[in-house]
């Protein structure tokens, strides 16, 4: 069936059938490949993007559910200030590796800098807790955020 | 797939006859220079006439860093800025691309991606700066002693330009022989800290491609039913079912018939088309047994005599002298087997071009090892395959199976087509977790004698597992008289000097499909000497630190730097000087040429739950040419060898994984650690390996720091399994 998308201030006209998670429109219709497909049961946060501000995961996120909202990605989210702010830290402290996680990572982090501009790093932790990085790179996502957060700050 | 766009690939096509110089080897590993694109040279480096300089890597990057230290060695030895140079991923040629420490073999592993680069691709490199500066002497008149290049530009003789302008000139001349590398004192990038890595904003961006972002025109996602237990036979299948599924295109039987292969439209119609489908198994073949019944096996090979004397050492002897000193100090281990589960699930896409060559676009971590075997499958000479390698994500050994495992299911999946479509296979998570091949399931037995003066007086040491090279294509280079090395890695080799030591091993029966896992053997054999070294210490009344440093004779070189990183993580973590509350553990190991040391600091009980409050690590790998590359190598060693410690094991019932995915194989997470700070030993030595050395250690100082806590002393792992909780 026929659907309608806003996507990154864009709309889009899909095809896909209901159930179909939002992970799958995104990367295989809209081919747009910055969000990452890890687990399928939201046990690892690579899926990560933002409807209507609010990370999601869009592995357990139906397309049903999604018509009218405004979705971001990856893609579009250093266009918004916090998100230019992380993607800055991220740079500066090289905080990839393997890389596969982060755009989830830098997805959820931008959450969590839009409600608590300042967390501590147990805050941090608690809020990334469900962004898993097999390459372990969380000391510097944790120093990614505070500095983000200090760039903001300036 | 999104076609690149970039400035590179357009002057790659419009430009083809523009003048570029091309510094490489030949097969013989002769220095070698072209003007032009030709098959009689692979280049390690690329320089076109507008000065644009591209490093060729020929190791896959899967985070470790290559895509960053190959172009810094050229980059380096031209005389560039980082800026000034880009890098792409070799095409497959193990004649020229191959591992130097493999021989004629194109891969990763056993982190040797610099160790083995470091003379070749500076070597590259001044030869085209030798090259650069002999044409811009030719042209400018002058002396080419005079002229250096600095920041891109050939400089002397009063005159300043760009490389770019010598470009043409230099392309018609021979590479030099044996051109002069630079001195370390004359090193700008190799060693800086402000050197970042290459791949850092495209990985922040979405922008950078990973083998599972390919979207060729027209391809077909496959996907494979796979039985309950390996060996399973697939006899046949009714899809009634999965033509309901939207963008469900068929199924087909592997010609192994090791599974079913869906095809359909695109990811997610796979997904459900496979779920859909129903296979008929025979499963008399397929594997039945329990993880108990391996673990009982490895437990009574460790109480019988050793199939291997490994180091031929008079093993009655060393139980003697064990059984006659002042103390006995015993302990049996096990570790489980292990997924590696690589961020990114196991796939790659196969096409074949209008030409009939056949085109493999793989996060590829051994590209001569698809590249053989697609050659047996399509039947084709080895020109007509060709390999992209992609950004990997992550992969800890995963990625480079002895029989290339999941590129073989992907070739089978295509040749069963018409080849008119592309085809992209994809693993699910559940393929990777319950599909995979696992760090086999080890044991070890040692026991310890202490004289009166709490000296070491004996150390037998027992080894039982599952050989992971015998019967592979690797065994030449890791058995040896019968015993596999990658088994007791670690402890045969150990620069500490353990006088009277018997270490035997024991092959157990293939239990399941094992595979080399982020450091391999040093995984248990790295906990199994620690503990020990611990254990051993407490019984003499002895620090662990200063016990330890009593069996590193620093007149030894290897001992020395042994020594050196445990001295300095020990001064760096505040040794014995640990906050109220808290207590610390250490280990030291040396694994892939590199000394690592760790300390972790922990506050909290085993029954409460134990917080990880801090690892402080020293690493000595000889000269580190990306220093904050390595001090990430480590921080990630470092997660992954206590994540798994901490609560990670793979379960086996009548043949079948237990587990599916994160839920039950749960990954470290952000809050495990609370503190990671890396130190980085000073070195004049060749680069040696980081990727996995940060690992070992790591598990063993956990448990060290948990006995010292609470006096449980987790010799079966994972942790949680065993009588410690996490907080």
């Amino acid at each position: 069936m026929a659907l309608t998308l806003k996507l990154n201030g864009a709309t889009h006209t899909v095809d896909a059938e209901p159930g179909t998670p939002l992970l799958w429109v995104i990367r295989d219709e809209l081919k747009m490949t910055g969000t990452k497909f890890g687990c399928g049961v939201a046990s690892c946060g690579a899926c990560t993007v933002h409807l209507d501000g609010e990370p999601v995961r869009s592995c357990q996120t139906f397309i049903e559910d999604v018509e009218g909202a405004e979705i971001t990605t990856i893609e579009a989210i250093g266009e918004d200030k916090i998100g230019a702010a992380v993607q800055q830290a991220w740079a500066e402290l090289d905080v990839v590796q393997c890389g596969y996680c982060q755009s989830g990572q830098v997805m959820s982090a931008v959450g969590l800098l839009a409600e608590n501009p300042k967390p501590s790093a147990d805050e941090i932790d608690a809020y990334m807790e469900g962004n898993a990085c097999r390459c372990a790179t969380y000391q510097r996502i944790r120093k990614g955020v505070q500095r983000a957060s200090e760039i903001l700050e300036a | 797939m999104t076609i690149n766009t970039s400035r590179r690939g357009f002057l790659k096509g419009a430009a083809a006859t523009a003048a570029v110089l091309l510094v490489g080897a030949r097969p013989d590993g002769a220095i070698a220079a072209a003007g032009a694109e030709t098959t009689q040279l692979n280049p390690f480096v690329k320089i076109d006439a507008n000065g644009t300089v591209t490093a060729i890597v020929k190791h896959f990057e899967k985070g470790q860093g290559p895509a960053t230290g190959l172009p810094t060695l050229i980059a380096e030895e031209i005389g560039l800025r980082m800026d000034q140079i880009e890098y792409e991923f070799a095409p497959s040629n193990p004649q020229v691309y191959n591992n130097l420490f493999f021989g004629p073999f194109q891969g990763t592993g056993g982190s040797t991606a610099m160790a083995n680069s470091w003379q070749q691709y500076r070597t590259a490199g001044a030869a085209a700066r030798e090259m650069l500066i002999s044409a811009a002497a030719k042209d400018w008149g002058v002396a080419a002693s005079e002229l250096t290049i600095e920041e891109g530009m050939v400089k002397g003789a009063g005159k300043t330009a760009p490389i770019g302008d010598f470009v043409a000139m230099a392309a018609t001349m021979d590479a030099p022989e044996a051109p002069r590398l630079k001195d370390p004192s004359e090193f700008k990038l190799i060693g800086n800290e402000g050197v970042r890595r290459k791949d850092t904003v495209i990985k922040s961006n979405g922008q950078a491609m990973f083998a599972m972002d390919v979207h060729l025109p027209n391809q077909m996602v496959a996907m494979i039913a796979r039985p309950e237990a390996r060996g399973g036979v697939a006899l046949g299948f009714d899809d009634s079912a999965a033509k309901e599924v939207k963008g469900y295109i068929r199924a087909a039987v592997l010609p192994t018939k090791a599974g079913v292969v869906v095809y359909a439209e695109n990811t997610w119609a796979a997904i459900q088309a496979r779920e859909a489908l129903e296979v008929e198994w025979d499963m008399s073949g397929a594997e039945t047994r329990n993880s108990d019944e391996i673990r009982n096996e490895i437990m009574a090979a460790l109480d019988a005599a050793p199939e291997y004397n490994v180091n031929k050492a008079d093993m009655a002897a060393v139980a003697s002298a064990v059984d006659g000193a002042a103390k006995v100090v015993e302990k049996t281990f096990y570790f489980p087997l292990l997924a590696h589960a690589p961020m990114e699930p196991l796939n790659c896409t196969i096409e074949q071009t209008a030409e009939g060559k056949i085109v493999l676009h793989d996060g590829a971590q051994m590209p001569t090892g698809p590249h053989m075997a697609f050659q047996q499958i399509f039947q084709l000479p080895p020109e007509m395959i060709e390999i992209r390698t992609m950004l990997a994500g992550g992969s800890f050994g995963r990625r480079a199976t002895p029989d290339a495992d999941y590129q073989v299911e992907a070739g089978l999946a295509f040749v069963m087509t018409d080849r008119s479509r592309p085809v992209k296979l994809v693993w699910t998570r559940e393929d990777d977790i319950r599909g995979g091949y696992y760090r086999p399931a080890f044991g070890h037995k040692v026991r310890v004698g202490l004289d009166e003066a709490g000296n070491i007086a004996g150390w037998e040491h027992r080894v039982a597992g599952q050989s992971i090279m015998k019967g592979t294509a690797f065994e030449s280079f890791s058995v040896h008289d019968g015993v596999d090395h990658s088994s007791i890695e670690g402890i045969a080799e150990s620069p500490y000097s353990i006088p009277t030591q018997s270490l035997g091993l024991t092959d157990t029966k293939k239990a399941t499909s094992v595979l080399w896992w982020r450091s391999v053997g040093h995984t248990h054999t790295a906990y199994a000497m620690e503990v020990m070294m611990d254990l051993a210490a407490k019984a003499a009344g002895r620090d662990p630190v200063e016990f330890r440093l009593a069996y590193l004779d620093e007149s030894n070189p290897e001992a020395a730097r042994k020594a050196g990183v445990l001295k300095l993580a020990a001064e760096k973590a505040g040794w014995g000087k640990a906050g109220a509350g808290r207590t610390q553990g250490v280990a030291v190991h040396k694994s892939f040429g590199s000394y690592v040391a760790e300390v972790v600091e922990v506050s909290g009980s085993p029954e409460d739950g134990i917080v990880i409050e801090n690892v402080t690590c020293a690493v000595d790998c000889g000269i580190a040419v990306n220093p904050d590359v390595v001090r990430a190598q480590m921080e990630g060693g470092i997660g992954y060898g206590i994540g798994h410690a901490m609560r990670d094991q793979i379960t086996l019932s009548d043949g079948a994984v237990d587990q599916t995915n994160f839920p039950d194989y749960e990954p470290l997470r952000i809050g495990d650690i609370k503190a990671i700070d890396v130190h980085i030993v000073p070195s004049a030595e060749a680069p040696t390996g980081v990727g996995e050395p940060g690992t070992p250690p790591s598990a063993p100082a956990l448990a060290n720091a948990i006995a010292a806590i609470s006096d449980v002393q987790v010799a079966e792992l994972p942790m949680a399994e065993n009588g410690v909780s996490f907080a």
